[in-house]
């Protein structure tokens, strides 16, 4: 310590010292004196205010609903709206015996047990005061037998609240979602300013992406009650914001034609509008009507929807894996161009299979016999498989990998939905970490024809095919247009420009045997170019859901329906100039060509032929 | 102030007297302590719901705190200042294993548990902090330098973010005070309070970052308290009818209605001051703000008394850190300041904060019956 104390430094510090303590007695005293000028405006100035304030509770806050915001399709017509319900609500704070008063309502308007327990968890986390609905939707009876016994019953008492419907019930169910009550987990989750008062909460699709702009803010108010806990006075209130109303991209006539279109099929459409990247078609079917699940959906009901073998609550055009087949060979071929591994013209003898040196397998091809010696622009228009066998041995696994990522298989396309699946796009790498096993030359191969490990899903696949009709502009799919109360404003969501470089004579080769699959005599799927003044160009595919025996024929009549291959066809229009590009898969539809592309040219036909009448 | 310096300097010889000074036990200090005490037990009977369980919990912990306090009183000061470092490092590694390892309580980690009892780190700090900073700046010539002014502003922000890390803004806000005072009291520049208070409130966005959600709520909810009226702006509300219905004389005792009718949250606990101002009016308040001034006066006497520089910085630090606990605990419960969770020192039901301010006290006795010479 090199501190050198003197006498004048003791005596300076003990004077600085004593200064401190005075300083801070005097700011400790001016403090306090804040306090007590608080205390005496609290206690003598606002004693009146809140001594009645006090008083028997007098002043009740109560939470003030914002109305949720209406989601509409791109002209207007109406997904999801707000209608006036009666329902049943109870004021724990006003009812002498709660148990008693619910087991007399239960006999009396033969109410589940289900309910009375919903009832019960949504009661526990509001205050005494607050009225909790008991009955959602009540019916004109269930109204009038209630009426009756209403005297007998206080702290009970009927409401008009608004409930969300849903006009399309079935038909847009996967894109709009629904609302339901508030579970215990969204509780803990949610911001609890903005929901007290609030009992229902967007579960799945838009209903939960855009939860927050469609729930508005909640106002409150400040009420004057009496002994009985009657309203009397509002003394204070500040009024909710209601909810942004949405537009979406979807076309709900649009919809309604793929929907339709897939018929007894389970399947799923999605199209999309290239320039924008706005989401026109978003079918799922079948689908489910959302419109029980806002009042509390009756269990067993819910378990039939869960058991059905066709699954409806299965959100197929954004969850489901499908492997593309060969709808998956016009992004192949142009691997190979762009990698320089073929050109275009190279032509290649098919003899209806293919074998990798010195192994015995035989690869077939779908076409017993072969085609014949084809090139590129042959080998896509007639679906050659020995052709892609062949493209993706040169290849390899990992060149095609890198390639198919750019147009995002494997990835998330990034649409605004939450729960989308990533599909699966396999490399050496993968397999080695998810199975701890070597690549095999076979996968490369039946990977190139859309099968083996490869999986996309329906909005994966109609993203990719606009991209494509984009010539390598990555077109990213969204849904929710704009949130004002405007109708004809532009979208608000430009398409980022992330471009894939591809030379455009490759593009146009692609471009030009996609065509031929429409307008060619040998086209897979020359059925719909009938009666069209535009060019499609499209793909298609047809999805093996198991394999076949080495020698085993396949034959569509003796195998169980559910075992029958998927159905694939991409495509978009008009070829020169694409506008619209659509993704359609019909589960067990069997050929792409006959059962798929029939559906994607309807809605193609609608949306171009329409859109001119506009 | 006068007499009592005069008492102090021709202290009779009585036996009780003589008994007391064995025990080295501060007289006025004493005194207010057990009256603050008492004070206590008869507002957490009423704000408790009347339940004589809680009160026995708690007048355990009072007890238990109290021996604490004779015990620390006991020890010379010369050995708080040895082992000032020592502590002092020993606390900072505890709220680092705190955090690592820590138990939940109460989603957040405050808690360490050493098997026979749960032990806060953070409340150590609250001690071994001013005690650290005060032996460090009694090393040097006062008033402190740049230097020392730097190494005692790290000194204090490592603890205090140890502890807003945890996180516990209400203890943080206290150590980062308790810490701040020394230098004050080491007669730190007015320019450079001027300087620090400016740097603080460019702090803000930085603080603002490591709070979590629910801290930021609560000082929004300060900011604008009819944003959530239900939530969080419903205790402030709720605390305020409670306090303004109380009037001058109050609403006598367990004559409470709005902490009755659950309608005020945490009576018991950090808003006990409301349920205080209900039943006893303005009256009751003035008294309980006196009784806090007697001794928050007393322990500045203590300070003043104090024969080296670094009793002094801590006797005064805690003086004032203690005041700071009453300001910001009233102020919150009054709608002047944030809800941060400060109890009411002494009052509030609970037994951490009760223990460590009765260690405080106990230190402060100690600085006042152990000097070396007499004054003169």
């Amino acid at each position: 310590m090199s501190r050198i104390y003197t006498v004048k430094n003791k005596l300076e510090e003990s004077r600085l010292f004593i200064n401190r303590i005075i300083a801070a007695f005097i700011l400790i005293l001016l403090l306090t004196s804040g306090l007590i000028v608080r205390l005496v405006y609290l206690q003598i100035v606002g004693h009146e205010h809140y001594a009645t304030l006090a008083k028997d509770n007098s002043i009740k806050i109560e939470p003030l609903v914002p109305t949720r915001g209406i989601i509409y399709d791109r002209r207007g017509k109406v997904l999801a709206d707000n209608t006036q319900s009666f329902s049943l609500e109870l004021i724990p704070e006003q009812i002498k015996d709660l148990d008693d008063t619910l087991q007399r309502l239960q006999k009396l308007l033969n109410i589940s047990d289900e309910k009375i327990d919903q009832y019960q968890k949504q009661r526990k986390r509001q205050k005494r005061f607050t009225s909790t609905p008991l009955l959602i939707s009540m019916n004109d009876e269930e109204i009038a037998k209630f009426a009756v016994v209403r005297p007998y019953f206080p702290g009970v008492d009927i409401q008009a609240r608004l409930v969300r419907h849903y006009p399309y019930a079935d038909l847009a169910s996967h894109v709009v979602g629904y609302v339901g009550r508030i579970n215990e987990a969204e509780m803990k989750s949610l911001p609890i300013a903005e929901y007290r008062g609030s009992t229902h909460v967007g579960k799945i699709g838009i209903e939960n992406t855009y939860e927050t702009e469609l729930h508005g803010k909640t106002g409150y108010a400040e009420i004057e009650t009496n002994v009985q806990a009657r309203a009397i006075n509002t003394v204070n209130s500040v009024p909710p914001i209601p909810g942004d109303n949405l537009y979406l991209t979807l076309d709900i006539d649009l919809q309604k034609t793929a929907f339709d279109a897939l018929d007894k099929y389970n399947g799923a459409v999605v199209a999309i509008e290239i320039k924008t990247g706005g989401v026109l078609v978003f079918a799922s079917r079948p689908g489910f009507d959302p419109n029980p699940f806002v009042i509390g959906i009756a269990n067993d009901a819910y378990q039939a929807l869960q058991s059905s073998e066709n699954q409806p609550l299965y959100n197929r055009a954004l969850r489901g894996l499908y492997p593309p087949g060969s709808t998956v060979k016009p992004f192949i071929a142009l691997a190979g161009l762009e990698f320089n591994a073929i050109s275009a013209e190279h032509q290649l003898f098919c003899p209806g299979y293919y074998q990798l040196p010195n192994v015995s397998h035989h690869y077939r091809d779908w076409k017993k016999g072969g085609h014949g010696s084809v090139n590129m622009t042959e080998a896509i228009t007639e679906s050659c498989d020995v052709y892609f066998y062949s493209l993706a041995s040169t290849l390899g696994i990992d060149r095609m990998h890198s390639f198919l990522q750019h147009f995002g298989f494997g990835e998330k396309s990034g649409i605004d939905l939450s729960g989308e699946k990533t599909g699966l796009l396999p490399s050496k790498e993968w397999k080695r970490q998810q199975h701890n096993q070597s690549w095999y030359p076979g996968e490369t191969l039946i990977t190139g024809i859309g099968q083996g490990y490869l999986q996309v899903t329906p909005i994966q696949l109609a993203k990719a095919t606009a991209t494509l009709a984009n010539k390598g502009k990555i077109v990213t799919p969204f849904l929710v247009k704009n949130s004002v109360n405007t109708e004809d404003s532009e979208p608000e969501k430009v398409t980022p420009t992330d471009n894939i470089t591809i030379k455009s004579e490759n593009i146009n080769t692609i471009i030009s045997a996609m065509i031929n699959v429409i307008h060619d005599p040998h086209g897979t799927a020359k059925g719909i170019s009938k009666n069209i003044n535009y060019q499609i160009a499209g793909k298609t595919g047809t999805a093996q859901v198991f394999n076949i025996k080495q020698d085993a024929k396949y034959n569509e009549n003796d195998i169980d329906f559910k075992l029958r291959d998927h159905a694939l066809f991409i495509s978009f229009a008009p070829a020169d100039d694409p506008k619209i590009a659509i993704a359609v898969i019909v589960e067990n539809g069997g050929h792409g060509g006959s059962v798929a592309a029939p559906i994607a040219g309807q809605v193609i036909k609608q949306y171009l032929e329409g859109n001119n009448e506009n | 102030m006068k007499t009592e310096t005069r008492s102090e300097q021709f202290h009779p010889p009585s036996v009780l007297g003589k008994i007391l000074i064995r025990l080295h036990i501060d007289i006025p200090l004493f005194i207010g302590l057990i009256l603050i005490a008492l004070l206590s037990f008869t507002i957490l009977y009423s704000a408790g719901s009347q339940d004589i369980d809680v009160l026995m919990r708690q007048a355990a912990r009072v007890g238990l705190a109290f021996l604490l306090m004779t015990a620390l009183a006991h020890v010379d000061p010369y050995q708080f200042k040895r082992y000032s470092a020592l502590l002092f490092s020993f606390g900072i590694l505890l709220l680092i294993a705190v955090l690592i390892l820590g138990q939940f309580g109460k989603g957040a980690q405050r808690w360490l548990d050493l098997g026979i009892f749960r032990f806060q780190p953070s409340e150590m700090i609250k001690i071994t902090t001013p005690m650290m900073v005060a032996w460090y700046l009694a090393e040097h010539a006062l008033p402190p330098k740049s230097k020392q002014l730097l190494v005692a502003s790290i000194l204090i922000i490592i603890p205090t973010l140890l502890i807003a890390k945890q996180p516990d803004l209400g203890t943080a806000l206290l150590v980062a005070s308790s810490g701040a005072a020394v230098l004050f009291f080491a007669g730190l520049s007015w320019r450079f309070i001027l300087a620090i208070t400016a740097m603080l409130g460019g702090m803000t966005p930085v603080l603002w970052h490591f709070m979590r959600p629910y801290q930021r709520d609560r000082v929004l909810t300060f900011l604008n308290p009819e944003a959530d009226p239900l939530g969080r702006g419903y205790h402030i509300i709720q605390s305020k009818i409670a306090i303004g219905s109380g009037g001058i004389y109050g609403k006598g005792w367990l004559g409470s209605t709005q902490s009755e009718l659950d309608f005020l949250p945490e009576s018991s606990t950090d808003f006990i001051f409301a349920v205080f101002a209900e039943e006893f009016g303005l009256f009751g308040c003035l008294g309980l703000l006196t009784l806090y001034l007697l001794i928050i006066s007393r322990c500045l006497f203590i300070a003043s008394q104090a024969q080296d520089t670094y009793s002094r910085l801590l006797a005064s630090s805690l003086a004032f850190t203690f005041f700071v606990y009453v300001f910001v605990n009233i102020g919150m419960v009054i709608g002047v300041l944030p809800v941060v969770g400060v109890p009411l020192p002494l009052v509030s039901y609970g037994g951490t904060s009760i223990v460590t301010l009765l260690a405080g006290f106990g230190i402060l006795m100690s600085i006042h019956t152990h000097k070396k010479f007499l004054p003169h």
